[in-house]
């Protein structure tokens, strides 16, 4: 039996890529199927399921279920319905939860300690338990707007962005990486006349790139997959996500391929956006242990 | 001179017709048809048509996809913000009506004396809602099976008992050409289930609720019909004839035509693939187990909303698409069963002698509705579970007894649900 002793570093090397690969494999593999079912007519796709074949680009091979999924659905508009809300949501909730991280940690008030106490412990609340009551509520809020003062948010981009701007997993975040950025900074820009702004804004902000990347990934992959909120906030095509988008294609014979076709089209943002913020995702991992 | 005039004329006329169009009152529709190509054509085409065929109502269409429509609706509901005209499914409108989501059609009844009995959505005596198409289930098969077994061809007018189909079961399971003799379509979940799995219950003389009050499902779901139904449905299992509940859905689609399944329980929407696989494929009347063969009805049908504040206008519209012209192009475009003999007859596959005629027959000879009432939408699920757990081999008495137990206790929970 072979022994692995701390000088065989060769073959301790081998084993730890050997099982690098065999993880990567387990977490790329779906992906890979996606893809290549999206080039293969159903009956194909359905059939090599069985087989090593379903991972393959092999048989009858062609771009049909895309031009049929854009027959189908308006991808394109889906697509820019999610990034606008995703991203503008991303961003407003990164402003909103870092201030809010700061003022929990840096600036001193009465019921600060058990204000973070109550907002950590939404965390524990499902959202299916307060969709109906935000759903009444929104249904009976006034919005300003070209129209002048109307009632009621449904069908719109705003009533799928500002209930989820507010986050107690961000601002966990933010006050985690913050308590660990070194005090005597915020100490001297105050000597130096620095009011709070300024420290948030010029001293803070330009240190905290991990945490704003691990905070924006997990903000984006949390909106961009979002179904419930939408499928019941928005009856109209005109606003709908990628998310309930997916269900034009679950029709009572539901073609696969062209599901397959949708699904690789909508994760591509996905993707983009995680690659783009890949290192500082992975840097923030290390240096605070959160694992989304 | 003559110049001036024809521009006054046209101006004049114009006035007029943007009078018209401003004229019409705007009436909402939602709809469920989203992602089918087809199906949307059609009804936008209907309300097209409408809007242009007269100059009180001009309705817009807001389709959603199937899966998210039923919540969608309960949502706007909930928020107050619920379309003029509403499209429901059959046994889902009880539910919407007892909840205020729908208010009575207004609509003459003789321009549905000829629909399919199916098609009708009638809730405490009145009529909700009305259906341009019906769907239907038959036993599926091909000539070429009932030869290879010596069996006979069973009609609408003489089916199959009850001990033929299970005699017919036992030949294709003793012949050991398919991978199974009969092919439910367990793979299918949801309401599939009490669509097409009820009617064997009823058949046998049971029932998911006692249709005489709807106050409980106790002696109906639990009592010897059903438990000689539950006894059978779980000899499909044990006697090895049936693929149980983790049948692959890809079997379940593919598996008849892929010379799988001797029979196969399916619906006229998966007949064309059937007869474009077989030139020998027969659609045969469900068996009898008793108490008259059975099959399940009522399809997705139009009615008007709650809070809608022009019902007469719903109406107008949905009189207009309840035309046979309609009704035959929803049946051409999606194989549905179109609701009136006259619009099959403009059919290609529903008219006489057509490949699909049967499931009008079918539909007319055996069709029941599921039970009609706002319960439904929760006996459906707890009649699914166990037709499942039964089929998994749990007790069935204890099973039916458990399903009784919860259907009661929802009834009660609803103070009756207004029966």
């Amino acid at each position: 039996m072979a022994v692995i002793s701390p000088d065989n570093h060769g073959l301790r090397l081998a084993v730890r890529y050997a099982v690098l690969v065999l993880i990567a494999i387990i977490f790329v593999f779906p992906l890979v199927f996606m893809v290549m079912s999206s080039l293969k007519p159903d009956q194909q796709l359905l059939a090599d399921t069985s087989s090593l074949r379903a991972f393959l680009p092999v048989g009858d091979v062609s771009l049909n279920n895309y031009s049929k999924a854009f027959q189908r659905a308006p991808i394109g508009l889906f697509v820019f319905n999610s990034v606008l809300v995703t991203g503008l949501t991303v961003l407003l909730c990164l402003l909103v939860c870092s201030m809010a991280g700061f003022a929990f940690v840096y600036l001193n008030w009465r019921g600060r300690d058990l204000f973070l106490s109550v907002i950590l412990a939404t965390l524990i609340v499902p959202f299916e338990t307060i969709a109906i009551p935000l759903l009444l509520l929104v249904s009976k809020l006034p919005w300003i707007g070209w129209e002048g003062v109307t009632i009621g948010w449904l069908n719109s981009y705003r009533v799928q962005i500002i209930p989820w701007i507010a986050d107690a997993l961000t601002i966990f975040l933010f006050v985690q990486y913050f308590k660990g950025l070194p005090r005597e900074l915020i100490e001297a820009a105050r000597v130096e006349g620095a009011t709070w702004f300024q420290i948030y804004w010029r001293v803070v902000m330009p240190l905290s790139g991990p945490v704003l990347a691990t905070a924006a990934i997990l903000k984006f992959l949390v909106m961009y997959n979002q179904y419930l909120w939408p499928l019941i906030v928005v009856q109209q095509e005109q606003y709908r996500p990628v998310m309930v988008g997916l269900q034009y294609f679950f029709q009572l014979n539901i073609a696969w391929g062209e599901v397959m076709a949708y699904l690789t089209m909508i994760t591509v943002p996905v993707l983009a956006f995680y690659l783009a913020l890949q290192r500082a995702f992975i840097a923030s991992i290390a240096s605070t242990g959160v694992k989304g | 001179m003559k110049l001036r005039y024809l521009v006054a004329c046209t101006a004049a006329a114009q006035t007029l017709t943007i009078g018209a169009a401003f004229a019409q009152t705007p009436l909402t529709m939602w709809y469920h048809g989203a992602g089918n190509e087809v199906e949307s054509a059609i009804i936008n085409q209907i309300v097209a048509d409408f809007n242009a065929s007269q100059s009180d109502w001009s309705v817009s269409l807001e389709s959603f996809p199937q899966g998210a429509y039923n919540d969608s609706v309960v949502a706007a509901a909930l928020a107050g913000n619920l379309p003029d005209i509403l499209d429901v499914d059959g046994p889902v409108m009880p539910n919407w009506a007892w909840a205020g989501y729908m208010q009575p059609l207004p609509l003459d009844e003789a321009v549905i004396a000829d629909f399919l009995p199916g098609t009708k959505g009638y809730w405490d005596g009145q009529l909700y809602s009305i259906g341009l198409w019906d769907a239907a289930v038959a036993l599926v098969t091909r000539q070429s099976t009932l030869d290879t077994l010596g069996l006979r061809t069973p009609t609408l007018a003489e089916p199959w008992s009850g001990e033929e189909f299970m005699a017919a079961l036992d030949a294709a399971k003793a012949a050991g050409n398919w991978d199974y003799a009969f092919d439910p379509g367990m793979a299918w979940t949801g309401e599939w289930y009490p669509y097409a799995f009820s009617p064997f219950l009823q058949s046998f003389g049971g029932d998911i609720v006692d249709r005489s009050t709807y106050q409980s499902a106790d002696g109906v779901l639990n009592g010897d019909a059903a438990m000689a139904f539950g006894e059978w449905w779980q000899s499909l299992f044990t006697g090895g004839f049936a693929p149980g509940t983790s049948q692959d859905p890809a079997a379940r689609d593919n598996g008849f035509i892929e010379g799988r399944y001797a029979f196969s329980w399916n619906g006229n929407w998966a007949a064309l693939n059937a007869l474009n696989a077989f030139d020998d494929t027969l659609f045969l009347p469900a068996p009898d187990f008793g108490n008259g063969p059975k099959i399940g009805a009522a399809s997705w049908q139009f009615g008007v909303s709650g809070t809608s504040q022009h019902p007469e206008g719903a109406a107008a519209f949905i009189e207009f698409a309840l035309q046979d012209e309609y009704l035959a192009a929803f049946s051409n475009g999606i194989g549905l069963i179109p609701a009136t003999a006259s619009a099959a007859a403009m059919t290609e596959n529903y008219a006489e002698g057509g490949a699909m005629a049967v499931f009008f027959a079918l539909s007319e000879a055996q069709a029941l509705v599921r039970p009609v009432t706002p319960g439904y939408v929760v006996q459906a699920k707890v009649f699914e579970k166990a037709l499942a757990d039964i089929a998994n081999g749990a007790d069935v008495a204890d099973t039916l007894d458990a399903a009784v137990d919860e259907i009661d206790a929802d009834i009660a929970r609803n103070s009756g649900y207004g029966h």
